[in-house]
């Protein structure tokens, strides 16, 4: 039987000789740009150096302990290193910087100040005074990128699975329920249910076989918050499927990964296997009355898998069409069993609440959408990357202070810049300017009409078309669509043909009526939530950039000069006549007219940009 | 307790009904639905039955079940307009060439659009180029027709346990069709056509040839003999408002209809039946003799045939080997009529109607052709027969009863009823107390035999002998049966026949999805039986007429040869593994069957030993390896072919000496 | 021998690691196309068999997902992602330059000489680089078309050195 205090004890007595601790980051961000590269030469020069560094604990090591951890969250900046106690943050470090690290941070105290992230010029020691930290409120995170997500050991070191101890042995089924429904906790994964509602509901079925399933199909193209959970800190999803299971009496799980998620299906397969050898896992786990297995299954590539019941399809080996509900998974779900579907950021909540208490968890965030969420910072903005804020933490605490403001096509920020925020990918909506101060969370975003869903954050500039966003969506959509429910499949195609219409220029006024008298059918009358969320983006921009809409209508106008089809170029007085244009159109679209006055030919223009990019004078304007 | 909710504010009761949608219907509100079919699974998919509940919003009535209290409206604005926009979308994707469509008129589609009140279609026209599949004998394939609501899909999947259909790709470029998207012919399809009969829309259609019909009538030199099967005069009433008619009277009409349009005789195939019961009562009955190949599968449905010969080839024993009706009546007509009637066979064209779809595969079978061939000319099924009958319009109920032509349009009630599920058991189970016991003689004396569930288990004491029997519909159905059998349950009598209620629920029958109207058709058998003079189909005279002048007694050699047939394995899988990398036309073909039943007998190692052998040895690169899945010897696995010899059991040294002889016979020819 | 058998006795292994139970279909899909690198169709119909299964419902599965492809792929793989953020940073400008540099014409993704094939794909989770493309397992991320096609050019010079 696993006794978690005797492996505390060992690995804190295997810790206590170590000085000091490099942590190379490997999340998918950092690996992309070179941390295992990185992650080498701290192994060899250290070998070469003779620095007295272990890779692994097994005793009573001296010196210095070099790990990888899962994503830290600055993923732009990577790799970045990290070093314990003293915190000191390195960005961008290059295989040439390793020795130098070595002599300057680890055999000395010296810190290296070009290698550390700049505040507006000013030097950031560590992840404490750098703003992107600063301002956020790292819970579920909490352990990514600093533990060594391949290490059991290591995880139970840090209190892990103590909550899944003290709920299979103290607590009955309906307690764990109640508890988690006093803590108020919503789904993580979109439409914000509360979570010991939906345990409840299992709980209460009479059936011998019940099932618990990890739902980490993370398909919101520009979302990464699940597979960072994954890969950062893989146990704390065990432990929340393990707490789920004995909640909701089940004894089988799924983990379900996307598949394109390599490393968060390694390091999950390791984390399960790893839990089974040391037995938690498996028969009479504690040596208690609970016996739980889990199996990782690996999705194959399709965004409406993130539907419940087109999940449990696909486990089933079919595929993946959503189907009716009712019966719902609760009544009757995988194998015809009652099934409790959670996502990974809910399920990696779970010990937290269980460690920290209802009263605690409740502090955190608002009364309705207490606890934190974690998002994935993408777009026009300075700082891009993994974040968890409380709910109810305001868009513009996030997009200013954390991101760093809104920059332009040079990478500059301006205020001004902002537009809008796409929030919850292809079911979710876009907020304004006028929603900068309004709380994230559940509520009020639906009031909005917009959602939490999967915590993708796509910041946008005055450079983005909010139609071409749409269109975007749509795109993937019709796409992803499993072309079961006519209102979806033939909806969404019909939808798209009418956005490609109106940004080529080549739509009427009655187009944008059918258009959202579509949108509106779609969304109530679909079969799945996929299907009934797709009209979102059109719905919500419509809402709220309805003066975009138009202008590509009347005056056959792309405010933001994305939609290429309606752009036109004009030469203005700022022109000097150089010719410099002229020599560059790889089309000859631009002409010398008498007065060596150029022109702009809109019919033989490809609109490749080409001319304004060539321009010193900029003197060359999108129309 | 009884249990009240409120629709279009009018207080209803309810019970058990599984769905909004039933309750509704009670009410006799046609909510309209592609793909709810109440044999069927529900599916959800064409979104035209939804409706709006107080408090929860638009649902879908047919996945919903029923709550006291609930507040249901059927047609709200909102409701009516998602309605029209669901129709629009189809229209929009959807070949709308409805005037030369043959479901016209009886296409879904085609109703609610005029049902809606659709004028124009607002999206823009995004169907695909498609091509029409017409690779089997059975059955029109049309993709630029299909809604994708999944019927055939589901039909073939569940209640016949096929899958030759099913659905591929996602999103805008889904459809349906058979794997790879290659022809239904070369797919697992028996023909049964029930996805033709489930189609809202014309995407499959039976496979129409009275155009063949027609040109044949017009050759003043050929004499066309036309047959009906029972279940014809059961149904094409339907399509002429005539339901009082009883089948006799109906059947009267039908043979004045096909004089009129030129046939120069017009038989029954009930007459075909009786000779089938006789013949396959004898066979039974020597078969329980000697216990040979009990229990005993009847083999009137060709597709319960083809079904056996694709799937359990190892059954194919236990079929009995009469020629279905269809193919006696054939074989009766070639070889016996000319003589009787002084038709030169040349100018000898047969023609037969059916309710079937699957009979046009059938009366193509090798098995049933000589000299090459087929003694049946061409098939139409009854939506065929009523075509002809409008195109060349004669006004069907007005007209009056003819005869059927002689010999062969003199039946018994055991040749009627065999259009039902249960009438061929019942019939033979009346023809065996003839034989043997020559005492009862009254119709409703089997009468328990019949019934509505598709698979009923019977044990009936004939004699000091007890007889157990199954009835079985839906091939699903027979899987079961044939699993139990496998496990060792014991049956005498197996009757299979693929479509819901036997022939009378046939593909090429007139449209029905209303399980009451072919409740109808199988009263009306029962009915036609019970005005019937004989009853027993070795009691009809004309019957007794054939054996004794022409054939013998039943069993005889002649009768083998007349009104008999045999069964060969039929290829599920075409596809052959290629396990060498070259192939080279000079080598020892080796080909290592792969079947299910091979893997679990080793054919695994028995190929790597292959292998081995082949590599380390002097044979290496002489030698040319594939798989097939599978040479269909399942009982005898595992199977290797060698140079085209099989070896059945095949051993590790018997794969060993096979090649060592063939290489050296190979060096002596050199 | 070799090659051709390798890959069935796998197969067969796949199978049997999987039961042959029907509902472990995608695990095994994803197997055989691991070692294959494409579904063939005789190897699906050899499946739908074994599995004792309807070979359109092998065929609807495979055709379903995206990750399963039926035709052979090139040796070399460059995924581009085109999820929101890649996109939002000109993800389609990658996809055009790999394209002219590929020579390949409209829906075409694999190159005449077999060597690369293209996929785009919704996301890589990777958006923090945006944008980023993947060239057989390596993430390169804030992709530019110049980049890009050094990247190709770098692959196209080890291929002619061996």
């Amino acid at each position: 039987m696993i006794n978690l205090e005797n492996i505390v004890q060992t690995f804190k007595k295997a810790n206590q000789n170590i000085t000091k601790r490099i942590i190379v980051c490997a999340g998918t961000g950092c690996v992309a740009n070179g941390s295992l590269e990185v992650f080498k030469s701290f192994v060899n020069i250290a070998k070469e150096m003779n620095i007295d560094v272990n890779i692994e604990l097994k005793g009573e090591e001296k010196g210095y302990f070099l790990t990888k951890s899962g994503c830290q969250g600055f993923c732009q900046n990577g790799p970045l290193v990290n070093i314990l106690p003293s915190g000191i943050l390195y960005i961008k470090v290059k295989t040439d910087d390793v020795k130098e690290i070595l002599e300057e941070s680890i055999l000395s105290d010296i810190l290296i100040d070009r290698l550390c992230y700049h505040n507006k010029g000013k030097l950031c020691k560590g992840q404490s005074e750098i703003p992107f930290y600063q301002k956020q409120c790292r819970m579920v995170l909490k352990q990514c990128g600093v533990i060594d997500p391949e290490n059991i050991k290591e995880y139970i070191a840090n209190g892990g699975y103590v909550a899944a101890k003290k709920v299979c042995g103290e607590m009955t089924d309906k307690e764990i329920c109640n508890m988690i429904l006093m803590s108020g906790l919503r789904g993580r994964g979109g439409a914000g249910f509360l979570t010991g509602k939906k345990w409840d509901l299992a709980r209460n079925q009479k059936a011998s076989k019940k099932y618990v399933i990890c739902n980490g199909d993370e398909g919101d193209p520009g979302a990464f918050m699940d597979r960072s959970v994954m890969e950062g800190n893989p146990h704390s999803v065990i432990e929340g499927l393990i707490i789920a299971s004995k909640a909701t009496g089940a004894n089988e799980g799924y983990i379900y990964v996307r598949t394109e998620y390599d490393l968060a299906v390694k390091r999950m397969k390791k984390a399960v296997k790893d839990a089974i050898e040391i037995g938690l896992l498996g028969e009479n786990i504690f040596g208690l009355n609970h016996s739980f297995t889990i199996n990782v299954m690996e999705g194959a590539g399709a965004f409406v898998c993130g539907e419940e019941t087109a999940l449990i399809a696909s486990i089933e080996g079919k595929r993946g069409m959503p189907s009716p509900k009712p019966p719902f998974p609760a009544q009757s779900g995988l194998w015809k069993s009652p099934t409790t579907i959670n996502n990974v950021e809910t399920l990696a909540t779970i010990p937290v609440i269980v460690n920290r208490g209802v009263q605690a968890f409740r502090q955190i965030g608002t009364e309705s959408s207490p606890g934190t969420k974690t998002f994935a910072l993408t777009g026009n903005v300075l700082n891009t990357g993994l974040i968890e804020v409380p709910l109810g933490t305001t868009l513009r605490h996030i997009v200013f202070d954390i991101a760093g403001g809104v920059t332009d096509e040079n990478g500059e920020v301006w205020e001004e810049n902002f537009k809008s925020v796409q929030i919850g990918g292809p079911s979710g909506g876009c907020l304004t300017r006028e929603h900068l101060d309004i709380p994230l969370d559940f509520d009020s975003l639906k009031k909005v009409g917009a959602m939490v869903g999967s915590g993708g954050l796509v910041v946008m500039s005055n450079k983005n078309c909010m139609v071409n966003m749409a269109k975007f969506f749509m795109q993937f959509t019709q796409n992803e669509s499993c072309g079961k429910c006519v209102l979806c499949r033939e909806g969404t195609k019909q939808m798209l043909l009418i956005l490609m219409d109106i940004t080529k220029g080549s739509a009427s006024e009655d187009s944008l009526f059918l258009l959202e008298e579509l949108a509106k059918a779609v969304e109530v009358g679909s079969l799945c939530g996929l299907g009934r969320t797709a009209p979102n983006p059109i719905l919500s921009t419509l809402r709220y950039f309805r003066n975009e809409y138009d202008a590509h209508i009347k005056e056959k106008k792309c405010p933001a000069g994305e939609c290429v089809d309606i752009l036109s170029y004009k030469i203005t007085d700022k022109c000097v006549r150089c010719g410099v244009c002229f020599a560059k159109c790889p089309v000859k679209a631009i002409s010398v007219e008498h007065n060596r006055h150029y022109k702009i030919n809109s019919i033989k223009c490809i609109k490749c940009d080409v001319c304004v990019a060539s321009c010193k004078f900029n003197a060359i304007e999108r129309d | 307790m009884e249990k009240y909710l409120t629709i279009n504010s009018k207080k209803v009761s309810f019970n058990n009904e599984k769905s909004l949608l039933e309750v509704i219907r009670n009410e006799n509100i046609e909510l309209h639905t592609f793909c709810y079919h109440s044999e069927l699974s529900v599916y959800g998919s064409c979104r035209l039955c939804l409706v709006e509940v107080e408090d929860r919003g638009i649902i879908s009535a047919c996945s919903v079940p029923p709550e006291p209290e609930m507040n249901i409206k059927t047609n709200t604005e909102r409701i009516i307009k998602i309605r029209k926009i669901i129709i629009e979308l189809l229209l929009a994707n959807h070949n709308r060439e409805c005037t030369i469509c043959a479901k016209s008129e009886s296409c879904k589609l085609q109703t609610l659009a005029r049902r809606l009140g659709i004028k124009k279609i607002r999206f823009k026209n995004v169907l695909q180029k498609s091509s029409e599949d017409a690779s089997t004998y059975a059955l029109v394939r049309e993709p630029s027709k299909c809604v994708l609501c999944g019927d055939c899909v589901r039909f073939c999947d569940e209640i016949q346990g096929i899958g030759a259909l099913g659905f591929a790709n996602r999103g805008p470029k889904s459809l349906v069709c058979v794997s790879f998207n290659r022809e239904l012919n070369d797919s697992e399809c028996v023909y049964c056509g029930q996805c033709a009969r489930v189609c809202p829309t014309g995407a499959i259609m039976p496979k129409y040839e009275v155009n063949y019909v027609w040109k044949v009538l017009s050759d003043s030199k050929k004499k066309v003999i036309v047959a009906i099967a029972p279940a014809v005069r059961a149904a094409i009433g339907e399509l002429f408002g005539l339901r009082k008619y009883n089948g006799d009277e109906l059947a009267g009409k039908i043979v004045t209809s096909l004089k009129t349009l030129g046939f120069a005789k017009v038989f029954d195939i009930s007459f075909a039946a009786d000779m089938t019961i006789v013949e396959e009562t004898n066979e039974f009955l020597k078969r329980i003799e000697v216990n040979d190949n009990i229990p005993m599968f009847t083999s009137c449905c060709p597709a319960w045939v083809r079904f056996v010969e694709q799937y359990y080839p190892d059954f194919i024993s236990h079929l009995s080997t009469c020629r279905s009706p269809q193919g006696m009546y054939g074989s009766i007509v070639r070889r016996i009529m000319p003589r009787v009637f002084d038709i030169p066979d040349r100018d000898l064209v047969v023609v037969s109607v059916m309710p079937c779809t699957a009979k046009k595969y059938e009366a193509r079978r090798h098995e049933l052709a000589k000299n090459g061939i087929n003694d049946i000319d061409c098939v139409l099924t009854t939506q065929e027969l009523a075509m002809m009958i409008e195109e060349a319009g004669i006004c069907f109920e007005k007209l009056e009863s003819c005869a059927f032509d002689m010999p062969l349009g003199f039946k018994t009630g055991g040749g009627v009823i065999f259009g039902n599920s249960g009438g061929v058991t019942e019939a033979i189970l009346r023809n065996i107390m003839n034989t043997k016991f020559k005492n009862l003689n009254e119709v409703e004396q089997f009468s328990f035999v019949r019934g509505e569930r598709g698979l009923r288990k019977f044990k009936i004491s004939i004699g000091d002998k007890e007889l157990k029997i199954a009835i079985v519909y839906g091939l699903n159905n027979a899987r079961k049966i044939l699993k139990s059998i496998k496990a060792g349950s014991k049956y005498d009598f197996v009757e299979v026949m693929a479509c819901p209620g036997g022939c009378v629920g046939g593909a090429g029958q007139p449209i029905c999805t209303d399980l009451i109207v072919r409740k109808k058709r199988t009263e009306t058998l029962y009915e036609n039986d019970k005005v019937m003079n004989l009853h027993k189909s070795s009691d009809n005279p004309y019957v007794q007429k054939l054996y004794k002048n022409y054939i013998g007694k039943p069993g005889n050699l002649k009768a083998h040869e007349y009104l008999h047939t045999n069964y060969s394995y039929k290829k599920r899988f075409k596809e052959i593994l290629k396990i060498s990398d070259s192939l080279q036309d000079d080598n020892i073909k080796i080909d290592v069957c792969f079947g299910n039943n091979c893997i679990s007998r080793e054919s695994r190692e028995i190929l790597s030993h292959i292998v081995n052998f082949v590599e380390n040895g002097k044979y290496k690169d002489r030698v040319n390896i594939t798989s097939h899945i599978c040479l269909e010897r399942c009982f005898n696995g595992p199977n290797i072919k060698v140079n085209g010899k099989i070896i059945e059991r095949c051993s590790l040294k018997m794969v060993e000496d096979a090649i060592r002889d063939e290489f050296d016979r190979l060096k002596d020819e050199c | 021998m070799g090659l051709n058998y390798n890959k069935f006795e796998k197969t067969c292994k796949i199978l049997e690691e999987n039961e042959f139970d029907k509902s472990k279909l995608i695990s095994i899909l994803q197997g055989v196309q691991e070692e294959y690198k494409y579904l063939p169709e005789d190897i699906l119909a050899f499946i739908a068999s074994s599995l004792n299964m309807p070979l359109s419902k092998v065929y609807g599965v495979v055709t379903f997902f995206s990750f399963f492809t039926l035709q052979p792929k090139g040796k070399y793989i460059i995924k581009i992602c085109d999820g929101t953020a890649c996109h939002v940073k000109k993800s389609t400008g990658l996809i055009d330059a790999i394209k002219k540099k590929l020579g390949l014409k409209d829906d075409e993704i694999l190159t005449k000489n077999m060597l690369f094939s293209i996929e785009t794909v919704a996301c890589l989770g990777a958006c923090g680089l945006a944008p980023v493309i993947v060239v057989d397992g390596v993430v390169y991320g804030q992709a530019t078309p110049n980049a890009v096609v050094r990247l190709i050019d770098n692959v196209l010079k080890e291929e002619k050195e061996k």
